[in-house]
This record gives C-alpha cells, structure tokens and sequence, in this order.
C-alpha cells in the first residue's frame, strides 16, 4: 500500500519558544522532527512492513525543514516531498491543508497518517480538513491501528474511553502518542536515507493560484499575558509538607 | 447585525456541552442574533439548557448518524445549515468531535478555521494563548464568512439568561465515512476532574507507576480532590487517558491544584494555569512549574508525599 505520512519540523520544544516579530522564530539551529511525527512514520513503516507497498512523507515548510525529511527517511519512509515557498509564511491551517492535499492528490494514496496536532502549533485541525478536500473519511485519535483488507480498524480515543472505528481506504488516520514505539534510525539508516529522492515544489506547481495560498489570518498584536503573581519557593529540609499541609487549611479545603 | 452561531453537543457531561454553555454567554455579549447548532441523540432535549444560557433559536439534529460517523454526517448538515442561514462565525467547543465537525466544514465553506481560542473580540477576531498563556495573541479573520473558531474549555463562565429558544428539527443526510462500530467507556472512580475542587496531578517524577498510590492516598483524604496526570505519564501507560491534564486532555480549574514531579511543559501547564492556587512540588528547583507555583517545594516528591498525607490527617484532627 502507499502510506503518505505529513511531517513537521518545529522548533526543539525543549527549548523556550521565542517570537520573531508576531510569529514563531523558526531560524534557530535547534530544529527538529516534531516528536508527535515520529508515531506517524512508525505506523507507516509497520504497514508498509506487513502489507508491502511504499512510505512517502510529505511535509510544508521552509527549506530546512529538509532535516525533519532526511530524518524520518532516516527511520526507514522511501521518499520524500516538500512544498516550500515564500508565500507560505505565516500560513494558517486551511492554507496548510490545501497545499498538502493538493499535494497529497498529485501524489497517489491509499492511506496518509499524521500525528492528532503539531507540538508547537497544536492546532490539530489540518488532517481533518485535508480528508474534506480528499473527499476521503477521517480516522482520529487512533491509539491502536490495524488494516485488514480494505478496512482500516482504529480505537479512537474519547473522553470517557475508546471507540472501535472502521474506516474504507483510501482515508486519512491521525495517531496519538503512544500507538506505537517509535524505531531509532540506525547509522545504515542515516546514510540510506542521504540518496533517498525528495521532489522539492513550489505552490504553482500544484496548480494553486497565490490567492489560494494567501493567510486568512492576520495577527493585530502579540501582549505579555497578566503574570502570575511568583509565589514563595522552599528547599525542602523535612518541613516541606507541613507548608503545604499549613496552604491547605488556609486555602480551606481541608 | 452578526449572526453568531454556538455548536454543542447534547451529552450532559461532556466537554462539548458544558463548554458550548460558556460560549454562549459569552456570544450573549458580543451583540448579535445568537443561535445554536446541537447534534446527536438528545439533543432536542438539550436545547432547553441552549436556549437559557441565550440562544434564540437552536437547531437540532436528535439522530444517532451525527455521533456514529466521524465529522462527515455533521459537517455536511452544518454546510447545508450554514448555506441556507448564513451566519458570519460559528464558535465551536474545543473537543474531539467538534474537532473533527469544524475541520472538514472549513474545507466547505473555504473559510479560516481557528483553534484554541481563549476569547472571542466579535464576528471577525478571537485571541489565543501561546507559550504555555504566557503571550495573548490577537487574531483577526479575513476570507469568506462564516469565520469557524475552536474555543477552549473554561474560557468563559456559563450564566443562564433565562431565555427559551425555538427548536428547529434537522435530518441526517448520508454521508460516507468512518463509523463508530463499538463504544467503550472506562468506569471512573470519584469526583470527575473537571469538577474537583482540588487535584492532586502527578508527572514522570513520580518515578514509577506503582508511586500514584501517594497521590490517591493523598486525594481520599481532602474532600472532592481528585487525581490527574501529565500527557508523558499517559504516553508511557502509568494510567489511563481520563486522568490527563493538558493541550490534549482536560482543562481544569480548581481551587488547589498539587502538581507533583511535574517539570511544567507548555501542554500540561494550558490546562491548569487557571487553577486558583497552585503547589508544585519538584526535585529540580529550575523546573518552569515553579513560576506559576504560589507555594513550591523543592524536594523528593517520594518523601515529601506521604508526609503530607500524615500532617493532613493531623490537621483534620
């Protein structure tokens, strides 16, 4: 089967974020594969592994989120496709969702997998819109997965548990963390994945106009929120729990 | 005049309901012809609740497809709605399913989908929180009406206006998609924690699965506390999802929360931060958990836990 798997490079969230201008710094050093991806690819590869076929992983982004790629090609994906241009700065979701489906349609699938929502952006609303532009079902929240057939199986994770979900292929499937174990790349894996082929595109060459790719959001302004007020901070010498124990009782709920 | 409309689930308990009561009162401010979009079974039954917290009008669909597909059967009779009555914004709750319903409908309409949102300024703006709500962003829509924005839980307090809304009945049309074929809840024990007036919230520092016992023994002892967790803690299978706190889990505001081995990350800390009064208690003095902390204890979470279990249960005599 051809699994699509949508990546993105963010930055290391291990690190404070910081703004340049009103919008996220993405020119650090210290970028990486969203670790939320890492269970997509792996997904991909456990598929592709059993039922054969090939894994693609697609990302938009500046040019070196051709990292976040060689990475997850790294872990095995066979190719891969970015869509970079200067007039996706600053693109919203829906923006976002219609480059990659256009994207995702030139390219052929049976099935594209991405993590539920970015680590940086947690918007998580990208998959679903480009499943409406696919005109294909939506598999979400999947925290266990299997395909047999024609059938995709999901347990989709709710608020008061899981659902077992069937979906027909082709179809969009976004993973939680913890579907899988995520597979290191192996050194052979690292210099593999140098010569894999990456098709690098433009927003033309997918046949979108530059009205199609313009933002429908725009950011007025960017404040400090209202602090909160620091509070006092202990080194615990053993009466660390009678201060919290004193909290407790003047904050009357004990 | 805005139209504004408010998308809500029927179920009582759920995010979608009790945060589309927010959103309501919230709406009733704005000035504007406020009505509402309810679908899945009840929910003609749950317009009621709908139209006292300020809707005029609420259009509901009481047939079991809009819960059992995926997004596709909602999305494609909200499309039809919206076609016909043309709202300018259409502010959902930030829940799984309205998740699913807003994405698609914004490939429909080709209008800007927002997330997040912690404040709406009118038919044509919201505001999020980035960095763990460090910084308020202020956002404005532009393209095609109607402006689709997913609000997060607690953003707003639910107040009833005491009105009654007039129902409009609406069909299932077919869609194809993905179909629920089988339910399964997990029994919860105690208070839920969208309603504790204390939570005590554990994180990897707590070590070891086996060490939530501190945090439930802790918990039996203060009424209406209940036990939360970190998404890292639910990733590694310590316990089960219903406990998480965070961008992904639940969003809780109680009146102590107890965050213990709990570093701070941006995910955890936007579902919590609007807790009254916060402790953390945490090994590493630099954990960013401490900057939001009225009272932090810098200290083994191992020691200092049971020990606050005994001096609470001197201080109850």
């Amino acid at each position: 089967m051809n699994v699509l798997v949508l990546v993105k490079q963010i930055p290391d969230p291990n690190n404070p974020y910081q703004l340049a201008g009103n919008r996220l710094k993405r020119d650090g050093a210290q970028n990486v594969l969203d670790p939320g991806d890492e269970f997509g690819v792996e997904a991909a590869l456990q598929l592709t592994e059993a039922n054969g076929g090939e894994v693609t992983v697609v990302s938009m982004g500046p040019e070196t989120a051709m990292e976040a790629i060689r990475r997850a090609l790294s872990m095995g994906a066979h190719k891969g496709i970015l869509i970079s241009d200067d007039s996706l700065q600053g693109a919203d979701a829906l923006v976002t969702a219609r480059v990659l489906a256009a994207a995702i349609k030139k390219a052929g699938f049976d099935l594209v997998i991405a993590g539920v929502e970015s680590t940086d952006g947690s918007t998580g609303t990208v998959p679903g819109t480009i499943a409406e532009f696919l005109g294909v079902p939506l598999a979400s929240f999947a925290k266990h997965l299997e395909v047999k057939d024609t059938t995709l199986h999901i347990q989709r994770q709710t608020e008061k548990g899981y659902d077992d979900v069937e979906s027909p292929l082709p179809a969009v499937l976004t993973v939680t963390a913890g579907v899988n174990e995520p597979r290191y790349p192996t050194f052979k894996g690292i210099m593999q994945a140098k010569s894999k082929p990456v098709d690098q595109m433009k927003v033309a060459d997918l046949g979108l106009s530059a009205d199609e790719a313009k933002p429908t959001q725009n950011v007025n302004e960017v404040t400090p929120a209202p602090a909160r007020g620091a509070g006092e901070k202990f080194e615990d010498d053993g009466t660390g729990a009678a201060k919290v124990a004193d909290f407790l009782k003047e904050a009357k709920v004990i | 005049m805005a139209k504004i409309w408010v998308y809500g689930d029927p179920a009582q308990d759920s995010t979608g309901f009790k945060t589309a009561l927010e959103i309501l009162t919230k709406a009733r401010s704005l000035g504007g012809e406020v009505e509402a979009v309810v679908f899945g079974p009840g929910s003609t039954e749950a317009a009621k609740a709908f139209g006292e917290h300020g809707a005029t009008k609420v259009f509901a669909g009481d047939d079991a497809a809009f819960h059992d597909t995926i997004g596709t059967v909602a999305a494609t009779a909200l499309h039809q709605l919206v076609t016909e009555h043309q709202p300018n914004i259409i502010l959902f709750p930030m829940s799984y399913d309205a998740r699913d319903v807003a994405s698609r409908l914004s490939a429909k309409t080709g209008s800007t989908l927002m997330s997040n949102a912690t404040d709406v300024t009118g038919a044509d703006g919201a505001k999020t929180a980035i960095f763990g709500g460090a910084q308020i962003v202020d956002v404005k829509f532009e393209g095609p009406d109607p402006k689709l924005v997913l609000i997060r839980p607690k953003s707003f307090d639910a107040e009833p206006s005491g009105g009654t809304a007039e129902v409009v009945p609406v069909s299932a049309p077919a869609a194809e998609g993905a179909k629920v074929v089988e339910r399964h809840e997990q029994a919860a024990t105690g208070p839920k924690l969208e309603d504790a007036s204390v939570i005590v919230s554990g994180g990897r520092g707590l070590q070891d699965p086996a060490n939530f016992k501190l945090l439930e023994d802790l918990a039996a002892l203060i009424p209406g506390a209940a036990v939360g967790a970190t998404r890292a803690v639910v990733d590694a299978g310590w316990v089960p999802y219903a406990m998480q706190i965070g961008q992904t889990g639940k969003t809780v505001k109680p009146k102590v929360y107890i965050a213990v081995g709990i570093s701070g990350a941006t995910q955890h800390i936007v579902g919590m931060k609007s807790s009254d009064r916060i402790i953390a208690i945490n090994k590493d003095a630099e954990a960013p958990i401490f900057q939001l902390a009225d009272l932090g204890i810098v200290g083994d979470a191992l020691k200092v836990v049971p020990k606050l279990t005994e001096e609470v249960k001197a201080r109850k005599g």
